[in-house]
């Protein structure tokens, strides 16, 4: 292919305009000015092509070239992806750090996305045997990438024929050739890794309904706004609300085989600290360092701005590629917002007709080709794989004020929302997720395989709880007014069930290593403790005894301290509060 | 020296701090530009590049700028400052000129004001106390080296002391280290600045200082310059001479405003009230050079102070820098005017890296417990102030009396101190505890073996 070149006609930040590139084409990949900086055609009028570039363009000058690839801008995906910490353009950190030999991320610096001296281990997969038809997705072998993620090779999407060759096992670089696929008189090499255009959706056999909750190990979302596997959700917040508190007790808790956390134009030392608890902490399953289920994406608030963008695009085309080996992918995206921003900033240097607040009228269709790429599926070829990418989204709105452009759009394409509220982190309830504010449509989904698990009993009594909170707010505007006393007993005694589960099921604390993560079986025996306390109490109320002489009780005092058991230990405090309880209703009663 | 020297006289226009020059070849997005006028040099900076017209920012006024007689010069290179050791002690301007009657610093190396972003792989998590000996931070918003925390406050409000207090109290720990304060004053008043001086002489801290001061009225641009120039001489400091910065910036809401007129002068689509849509990334740029980076010795730790216009904690200033910054220490009318200082308003405040810097070997084994029960126990009295304020006292159980007598005592001996006067984090604790003993004892959700250790009925007198 002749090589395509242009010149620079103009600078304006991270906009560059090159003219005299012969057809530009619509988001290829072009390099920019004598260092070559990474940056991506994004619109072509006329004469014009406009780059978005992906590093910094200080020092550029008009009339430098720029070199167009015709290639779309891509992912490598194979062997090595899994415990490192990528920027946006998939360059990993710890390899720039070293390219630079510097504390500092330079520019126009290019290492290879996936370490091609590395050796993997790589086995055969014998339910597929030279010889045989083989189509795209079709598993030809396997590496143990780390001890808990198998990596499968799988022949790349565009790829079908039959198997010509493939090689024994053994150990290989992700650029040696492992297999041949032939098709007429056409050869295609299967390497470990291949390139996927991070742009577009990977393909998958069929979608499947959401009928699986993702265990996050957070009571308010398991057991109150469940999740499904596949899912999308949103978590707008203000700032100290919580939010990164709670996506990275999701990236690090939750049940799901891989965890992305995309930390898009956020802070560095949180992006730290996760690092750090990952490589400390470890999954309950399994008990490995969750570092080896785990990949970052880190382009912190002070790395350039476009390439927020990728950043996003990166991590939900690394799920997708995962989620084709049949695992379910967890993809946390910190936030949203500053993606936006980012489309904001390079629409007005393009001069485009703004929307409202000055992002682009395209925002809401941005959002959504990002959020469909969520959900369970069945994979593209044998054996048969079904795997799932569910979708975190932070959303940060500006003052906390969720009328804002970016909340609304998001909420037109998530299926559950968790919001954050002010006054919750303000009184310290964590995660101030806002049980009259929030939903979650998965509900319904998933209501068979959690009733299924407490003896029929989640689903009523996760409606019950709804209505003592719904009740409680109501309340406390009269109690506001009048004063709590005024109220008639059975009213007094909604809020204070109310505020055991506020403050015994609902908060949770992150830090606490008993409380961090709350299995399925906790959480059910929680709400038990709580909905036989309201049993209890109410029916003593209504033989007339008073709530006060309810609170000098014992027992509900255990309930708030239930979750601070480590899950072995709850079942038999629960049983000890059932008899405390029954033992001091006795005495109430006069038996 | 630039290897060689470009310049034009074809200005084709003008406006506030912006001058439009037609373009000369190889101009470089970024570089800067020296503007003559009637004898006198003007910096400026390139900051939109076309094929014909070339759009350049004046660091100081376009007043006298005439088109066919002024020379604007093209340097070659992008902002760089001086930077040395020997700048410990000085005071400079928004550029990096001395301004204290002092001679030039001889350079040991020339800096881009810019810097370039921490690679984040290297990043370690602030994890190390800094006891600043004032209870309401120490014990509730626990500041750690590498963190970025700001102060918001509102006019009026005694932030500027608060600051001194932190300077003098928590320099003097760790004395093995060496501690450098960089001081950032972005158009604040003569009088505000005279302050800051002279209460650095006299804690005798100057020798370990860098200031900077742009006053009220320097010109936009060497406000936007100024705190970016005190945080290249921190990152100097910090990562080449091994030091611990603590860089105080004030006041950012002055910052802001120089930001959004240029902006306006620029003619770009405004985001909220008027303030760029780069508005927060602007402000990351500057924040994030903030951390703590394997292999360092030192640390930049940032502490800007911004007043909220209207006292409105929703206003795009504190907003958006809430967004970047690790927590943020709140100041409020009300505490101020209930004689409390520092008033601190707890609810607001928050420290997102405190959990790293306490517990054992940090502080103490039952700081975090005592946290947390400290914030609910307050919010309850003042939930129940809020409905004694309606109601009256007497509608109240006996234990949300003592709730109210809590929130009171709370205000009063643990937030309130001296302006000089200086707690150990041990003395924090205990004092909290003995606030929480006013609580009956099982309303306390702390670990049994805690209450059995801390609390003032069982403690035995240490």
């Amino acid at each position: 292919m002749p090589s395509r070149t242009g010149r620079i006609h103009r600078i304006a930040g991270p906009l560059v305009v090159a003219t005299d590139i012969p057809s530009p084409m619509m988001y290829e990949v072009v390099y920019v000015g004598e260092e070559g900086l990474i940056g991506e055609v994004i619109s072509v009028r006329g004469e014009k092509a406009y780059i978005q570039v992906y590093e910094e363009t200080t020092g550029l000058t008009v009339g430098e070239r720029v070199e167009a690839t015709g290639e779309l801008l891509s992912a490598e995906l194979g062997p090595g992806l899994i415990s490192t910490i990528y920027d946006g353009l998939q360059r990993p950190e710890v390899e720039i750090a070293r390219a630079v030999n510097d504390i500092f991320i330079k520019r126009g610096v290019r290492v290879n996305s996936l370490n091609r001296s590395t050796k993997w281990v790589f086995a055969a997969d014998q339910r597929v045997r030279v010889g045989d038809k083989v189509e795209p997705g079709d598993v030809i072998g396997l590496v143990q990438e780390t001890p808990i993620v198998t990596h499968k090779i799988m022949v790349p999407p565009g790829v079908s024929g039959t198997l010509k060759w493939r090689a024994g096992d053994g150990e290989y670089r992700v650029d040696d050739v492992v297999a041949v696929v032939e098709t007429g008189d056409r050869k295609y090499e299967v390497k470990l890794y291949h390139r996927w255009p991070v742009r577009i959706p990977r393909p998958y056999k069929e979608k499947l309904p959401p009928s699986e909750p993702l265990i996050t190990g957070i009571r308010v979302i398991d057991l109150m706004f469940p999740i499904a596997k596949g899912g999308k959700a949103a978590v707008p917040g203000g700032f100290g609300t919580g939010k990164t508190v709670l996506l990275q007790s999701l990236a690090k808790w939750s049940y799901a085989d891989i965890a992305i956390f995309v930390g898009c134009g956020e802070r560095g030392n949180e992006m730290a600290d996760a690092l750090k608890s990952f490589l400390e902490l470890h999954d309950v399953r399994r008990n490995r360092p969750m570092m080896e289920r785990s990949i970052f994406i880190a382009n912190t608030s002070n790395m350039p701005v476009a390439a927020r963008e990728t950043s996003v695009l990166l991590g939900v085309t690394l799920a997708e590629y995962f989620r084709d080996m049949g695992y379910d992918v967890l993809l946390v995206a910190d936030s949203t917002s500053r993606w936006a921003e980012a489309m904001r900033e390079i629409s007005g240097r393009m001069e485009e007709m703004p929307g409202e607040e000055g992002f682009p009228a395209y925002l809401a269709s941005r959002l959504a080709e990002f959020y469909e790429r969520a959900g369970r599926v069945v994979a593209l070829g044998r054996p048969e794989r079904r795997g799932s990418v569910t979708i975190f989204g932070a959303v940060s709105p500006p003052g906390g004020d969720f009328s804002e452009p970016v909340v609304r759009n998001t909420l037109r394409y998530v299926q559950a929302l968790y919001a954050l509220d002010y006054d919750l982190a303000t009184r310290r309830h964590f995660p101030a997720v806002n049980w009259l504010m929030s939903y979650s449509l998965y509900v319904d989904y998933v209501k068979e395989y959690l009733d299924e698990r407490s003896a029929g009993r989640w689903h009523e009594t996760r409606n019950v709880f709804v209505k003592i909170l719904q009740r409680e707010a109501e309340l406390l505007d009269i109690v506001r007014l009048v004063g709590p006393e005024a109220l008639p007993e059975e009213d007094k005694l909604t809020l204070e069930v109310a505020r055991m589960i506020r403050e015994g099921f609902l908060q949770q604390y992150a830090y606490d290593p008993n409380d961090a993560f709350s299995p399925l079986e906790k959480g059910f025996l929680i709400m038990e403790a709580i909905r036989r306390f309201h049993e209890v109490a109410l029916s003593l109320i209504r033989s007339n005894v008073p709530l006060f002489k309810i609170r000098e009780l014992k027992s509900p005092y255990m309930v708030y301290k239930l979750k601070l058991y480590a899950p072995h230990e709850v079942e038999k405090v629960y049983n000890d509060y059932v008899q405390t309880l029954e033992v001091e209703v006795k005495k109430l009663t006069g038996g | 020296m630039p290897l060689y020297v470009r310049e034009t006289r074809q200005i084709t226009g003008a406006k506030g701090s912006l001058v439009f020059v037609k373009s000369l070849p190889k101009v470089a997005y970024g570089e800067l530009v020296e503007i003559d006028v009637e004898g006198e040099t003007r910096l400026g900076q390139v900051v939109d590049i076309s094929q014909e017209i070339t759009v350049v920012q004046v660091f100081g006024s376009s007043l006298g700028i005439t088109p066919g007689r002024t020379v604007v010069r093209l340097r070659g290179e992008t902002l760089k400052i001086p930077v040395s050791t020997d700048m410990l002690g000085r005071i400079f301007n928004g550029l990096g000129k001395p301004i204290d009657g002092g001679p030039e610093i001889l350079p040991e190396d020339y800096l881009d004001i810019h810097g370039d972003p921490l690679n984040p792989a290297l990043r370690m998590p602030p994890s190390e106390f800094i006891e600043t000996g004032i209870s309401v931070i120490d014990g509730m918003l626990t500041l750690v080296r590498g963190q970025k925390l700001p102060i918001f406050s509102g006019s009026g409000l005694p932030h500027n002391k608060i600051a001194m207090q932190i300077v003098r109290q928590a320099s003097v720990k760790g004395s093995g280290e060496s501690f450098a304060v960089v001081f950032g004053a972005v158009g604040v008043t003569f009088e505000e600045a005279m302050y800051f001086i002279n209460e650095l002489k006299g804690m005798g801290a100057i020798d370990r200082t860098v200031a900077f001061l742009a006053p009220a009225s320097a010109p936009p641009v060497e406000k936007l310059a100024l705190p970016r120039v005190a945080l290249t001489t921190a990152e100097y400091l910090a990562w080449r001479q091994d030091m611990h910065v603590l860089a105080i910036l004030t006041d950012m809401t002055n910052y802001c405003e120089s930001l959004k007129e240029i902006s306006a002068a620029r003619e770009e689509v405004p985001g909220r009230r008027g303030y760029p849509g780069y508005m927060y990334t602007d402000l990351a740029t500057m924040y994030e050079r903030a951390g703590r980076v394997e292999g360092k010795k030192g640390s930049v730790t940032i502490m800007p102070i911004l007043t909220m216009p209207d006292d409105d904690i929703t206003h795009p200033i504190p907003d958006l820098t809430g967004y970047i910054t690790e927590g943020q220490i709140v100041l409020s009318r009300d505490l101020w005017r209930k004689g409390i200082y520092p008033p601190v308003d707890v609810f607001l405040s928050l420290s997102r890296m405190m959990k790293e810097g306490i517990g054992p070997g940090k502080t103490r084994e039952d700081h975090h417990q005592v946290f947390s029960q400290l914030m609910s126990a307050y919010a309850e009295g003042q939930r129940l102030r809020e409905i004694i304020a309606i109601v009256g006292v007497e509608s109240l159980s006996e234990k949300d009396k003592k709730y109210l007598e809590f929130a009171d005592e709370f205000e009063l001996k643990f937030i309130n101190q001296g302006e000089t006067e200086r707690r150990s984090i041990e003395e924090t604790l205990d004092l909290a505890w003995d606030l929480l003993a006013i609580l009956p004892e099982e309303e306390l959700k702390i670990r049994d073996e805690y209450v059995k250790k801390y609390h003032p009925k069982y403690r035995v007198s240490r």
